[in-house]
This record gives C-alpha cells, structure tokens and sequence, in this order.
C-alpha cells in the first residue's frame, strides 16, 4: 500500500487469528493485509472486538496467528521479540512500584545487559525525551497517572527499538491530559523517526496522531477501511477544527459505522 | 495510636472485671472448705452436698464468704492480682533479686519464666527460621512447576488437617529413636506448623504479578529467571510478611506443643505442665501470658522489618 526504498518493516498478508473457547471458535482476525514503511505513524480505530489490539499482540510476537504470515523486520514477529525489536507500551503505565522512575526505565536495559554507564545515560536521554527530566528519583505513586504512563513510553523507548507499539496508552486518561500526551507523542515521533503502531479508541486521537488511520471491525475482526492523512506532519492541537482534519474523522467514522451495518 | 488507646484499655478493663467476677463461683467450693475448717458456718449444706452444687448459687447464698475466692493458695482459677504477682515473682524478682537469679549468679535462673521464655524462644526461631526457608522454597517449586503443584500442594494441606498435637509425640519419639533430642525435635514441630502460611501466602504473591506485567517481560525477552528475580519475587514480598507474621506466632505454638509430650523440663510448655500437675494455677496462667508477650514481641518485630522493607521499597507511606 505504501511503498518505500527499504520495503515494508511491517508485513501481514491474509492474516487470521481463531481462538478455541468454551462457545466455540472465535474469529479474532480474518484476512488481514497490511504493510507498513519505515516512520510511519499507524492508528488503528474499532469497536471492542475488532481485533485491534489482537493484530497488535501478534506483530508482537505475544500471540501466534492461527493463518496467512506477518514478517517484522523481515524476520517472524517471534524472531522480532527475540531480536527486541519493538517496544510495548500498553494502557496501564505497569510501572514496577518498588523501582523508581528511573529504575522501571532502567529494567529492559538491565534485562537486556546494556552496560551500567550506557544505563545511565539512556535512561537520561529518554526521561528528557518524555520531558520526565528531574522525576528519575521519584516513585511511581508520587506521579499523576500522565507521568506515569509517559514514564512507561520512555521505558519502551530506552533500549532504542525501531518500532513502538502502543495499546490505547491513553485510554485510561482524562481528555486534557490526553490532549497534552498526543501532542508530546507527535514530537517525540518527530525526533526519534520511530514507526508507530498506536491502537485507539478515540476518533480524534486517531486523526490527529496518524499519518495512516486503519478502520476495523468487529465479527469477524477485519480491516474495513485505510486511510491516508493528507495532514502535514507538524500539527498543532488547533488543527483539529480544520476542514480536512473534520473530513477525516466523518471518514472514519463512516467506516465504523458500515462495519458495524455488516452485522 | 492514641485513638486507639482508650478503647484498648476499656476492653482491658473489662476483661479484668469479668476475670475477678468469674473467679468467685469457680473458687467458691474451695473457699467454703477454707472457711469451714477455720470454723465459720456457711451456707448451702455439708462438703458433700456442695460439690454437687452449681458455683453460682454457692457464691450467691454465701456472697459474705466470695471474696476469699481472690486470695486461695490453690484456686482454680487464680485472680489477675495472683496470675500478677506470679508472673512478677518468676521474672523480675527472682531474676534481679533471686539467689539463682542472673543479677547475682550471672545466669539466668532456672525457676524464671526469662529462663524458660528463652527456650521456647531458640526452638521458636530455629524452627521458624527453617519452616520459612522450606515454605519459600516449596512456594518457588509449585509455582515454576506444575507437577510440584499438583503434587505437592495436596500434601501440605492434608499436613495441616491433621491436629498437631497427635502428630507431636511422634515426631519426638521418632527422632529420639534417630537419636536427635533437644531443641531439633521442638523445632522440626515448629517448622512442621509454620511452613504452611510461608508456602500458601508465597504461591499467592509469586502469582500476584498480572497478564500485563508477564506480557512486558516477554516483550523483552526476559528470561525465567529474570522474571523471577525481576518481578514475582519483589510483588511477593507483602504477601510473604503477612504470612510471617502468622507463621511466627505458630512457630511459638508450636514449640510449646513440642515441650509437652516429652515431660520436657525447661521451656514454657515444661511450665505449663509442671503448673498442671502440682495445682499451680498461677504458674500455668503466668507461663501463658509470658507465651503471649513473647508472641506479640516476635509478630511485632516482624510488622517492624515489614514497615522498614517496605519503605525502603518506595511504597506509598
């Protein structure tokens, strides 16, 4: 869908994912193709259900389709696990209570055997990047539930993997805050030039942030619509009342709607 | 704190109030006998009849006469001012200023309660100590093997169905027939009562961590061992003090039931018993609150480490 030099990082074709339960087979994903290039900025938006977070899981190497392949990096999202090649963000912070900030920032890196003085300096350098810088000593219940979560975004940074996959990081926020982080999100993606996979439930968190917004739907989980942004990379909050930008949303939410007329 | 002190001393009050009340019509046949022999009439027949009679309508018919209920040599229920004086007497007394005592003799005098307390004290800790340690170790088994689980978890169960005090003497019997006595015996009991709290609170907070927190750490990559150092066993470490506390106070239990059985002669349980065959009651009553305190010091030594190791964890204060 998109092309680049490199070729797609991230590569699903005719993906499905069944779950065996108690009533029977869950249809989780079904036919399933997507590429994703190098920097980009995904959102995907759907009802509960619709397998949004399953897809992530599975890129992840978290959940093992059932048919159809993904490759990231060119490698099994298995291998990619292994190789650490994306960091996890998901919608609880999970900070450890008993580390503090700077020590939850520092347990991939410690797993991952960085070296301490390389510790050291990355978990400066991310705690800057979350703009967290002065919090390293504090504890996770000193902070509001924001710092929390964008110390847990500084955490899956650390270790500097190319592809940041997060799981409705905001979800758990109040509107204000959440405004605030989709701001520093854009920025940071900015600087680190990380492509994003971002889950949400929320059509202007998903306008805003993407460069590409895909639209899923529920029983069986498929993609039902993708959508290219024509917004310019660098957004203020206040293009959200733009014309394009009210384009986009009543496009997607045009997709939500049909998927769920489907039923 | 001093909210709570006035309710504390209330419910204390009353207990001593109701303990000298009760006191009265359970001492009441041998207070009449005392009274009888010193030549006063009293109420409610001959020595014969009054045995078979209710303690209550004995007191009641000689409310006069109750009172020396409270100051029997052999009652059958000592008054708290007894339980009081004895309990002073076998501690402080007799330890600073007793013959025997360690102010004078530079060790600890085999009539105090500090002496006995002591080795019902090294029992307690050998076997809490080792109880602990095996309830760790069991609790990291069962929850990195499912086997372990299957098998084991059912057995530590039925161990604790089964009443300590049957299980007790043959312990003991065994390991003197292995030629192992002393403090070994009482605190294999120990251990055998306080392993279960340590095992059953360590699966739960070796569990404790969520889907989420799992998740992470396979996102990383981490290793079974990393997860393990990394996260189950810091989220354990609340459930772990919760389930000291109480194996502490069973390890207690426990090596007073081991001085039972054995005729043993030293230690609180030693004193209980002595207490029961010689009709002191006070003695038995005294060996029980000093069981009591020594009970409440150790748990709250232990809410003392908790506090510490939690605070230097960056828990929420």
């Amino acid at each position: 869908m998109t092309d680049s030099v490199g070729g797609p990082i991230i590569a699903a074709q005719g993906l499905e994912l069944v779950f065996q339960t108690g009533d029977g087979p869950v249809h989780a994903l079904k036919d399933v193709n997507l590429n994703i290039a190098k920097g980009e900025f995904v959102s995907f938006i759907g009802p509960s259900g619709c397998g949004k977070t399953t897809f992530l899981r599975v890129v992840a190497g978290l959940e093992t389709a059932t048919g159809g392949t993904v490759s990231v990096n060119g490698m099994t999202p298995d291998q990619a696990r292994q190789a650490r090649a994306y960091g996890y963000v998901f919608q609880a912070a999970g900070l450890y209570p008993w580390r503090t900030i700077g020590g939850n920032i520092r347990l991939p890196l410690e797993i991952m055997g960085f070296s301490k003085s390389d510790q050291e300096t990355r978990v400066k350098r991310t705690l800057d990047l979350v703009e967290l810088s002065g919090f390293e000593k504090k504890y996770p219940w000193q902070l509001s539930g924001g710092m929390q979560q964008r110390a847990s975004i500084a955490r899956a940074l650390a270790f500097d993997a190319d592809i940041l996959l997060m799981d409705e990081p905001f979800g758990a926020l109040d509107e204000i805050v959440r405004d605030r982080l989709n701001e520093e999100l854009l920025r940071l993606w900015a600087r680190t030039e990380k492509t994003i996979l971002f889950v949400t439930h929320s059509i202007p968190e998903a306008v805003y942030l993407s460069s590409r917004i895909v639209v899923m739907s529920p029983r069986p989980g498929r993609i039902t619509d993708v959508i290219e942004s024509p917004l310019p990379r660098d957004r203020p909050l206040d293009i959200r009342d733009s014309a394009e930008f009210i384009a986009i949303a009543h496009r997607v939410r045009q997709g939500l709607r049909a998927g769920h007329l489907d039923e | 704190m001093k909210s709570a002190f006035l309710p504390v001393v209330t419910v204390v009050l009353a207990i001593i109030a109701f303990w000298y009340v009760a006191a009265l019509p359970m001492n009441i046949h041998e207070t009449l006998t005392a009274a009888e022999n010193a030549g006063i009439s009293v109420n409610g027949g001959d020595a014969k009849t009054r045995a078979a009679a209710s303690g209550i309508v004995l007191a009641l018919e000689n409310a006069g006469l109750a009172a020396g209920g409270w100051s029997l040599d052999r009652p059958r229920l000592p008054a708290p001012h007894q339980v009081a004086a004895e309990f002073y007497e076998t501690t402080i007394q007799e330890e600073v200023f007793g013959r025997r005592g360690f102010v004078q003799s530079g060790e600890f005098s085999k009539k105090s309660l500090i002496y006995h307390g002591g080795i019902t004290l090294s029992a307690t800790l050998l076997g809490f100590v080792i109880g602990t340690a095996l309830g760790i170790l069991l609790a990291v088994g069962i929850v990195h093997s499912r086997t372990m689980d299957m098998s084991v978890m059912p057995w530590a169960i039925v161990s604790q169905t089964i009443p300590i005090i049957a299980i007790a003497p043959m312990i003991i019997v065994v390991m003197y027939a292995a030629g192992i006595q002393g403090i070994i015996p009482k605190a294999v009991i120990s251990a055998y009562l306080s392993f279960f709290p340590v095992v059953v609170g360590m699966v739960k907070g070796l569990r404790s961590p969520d889907q989420m927190q799992l998740d992470l750490l396979q996102t990383y990559n981490a290793s079974k061992s990393q997860g393990f150092w990394k996260l189950r066993l810091p989220s354990s470490v609340p459930y772990l003090f919760a389930s000291l506390k109480i194996g502490i106070s069973a390890s207690l239990v426990g090596a007073i039931v081991g001085e039972l059985p054995t005729g043993a002669v030293a230690g609180l349980g030693a004193r209980m018993l002595a207490g029961s065959y010689y009709g002191q009651t006070a003695q038995i009553w005294a060996a029980l609150f000093a069981a009591a305190i020594l009970a409440a010091s150790l748990v709250g030594l232990i809410s003392l480490i908790e506090r510490r190791t939690l605070r230097r964890m960056g828990v929420q204060p």
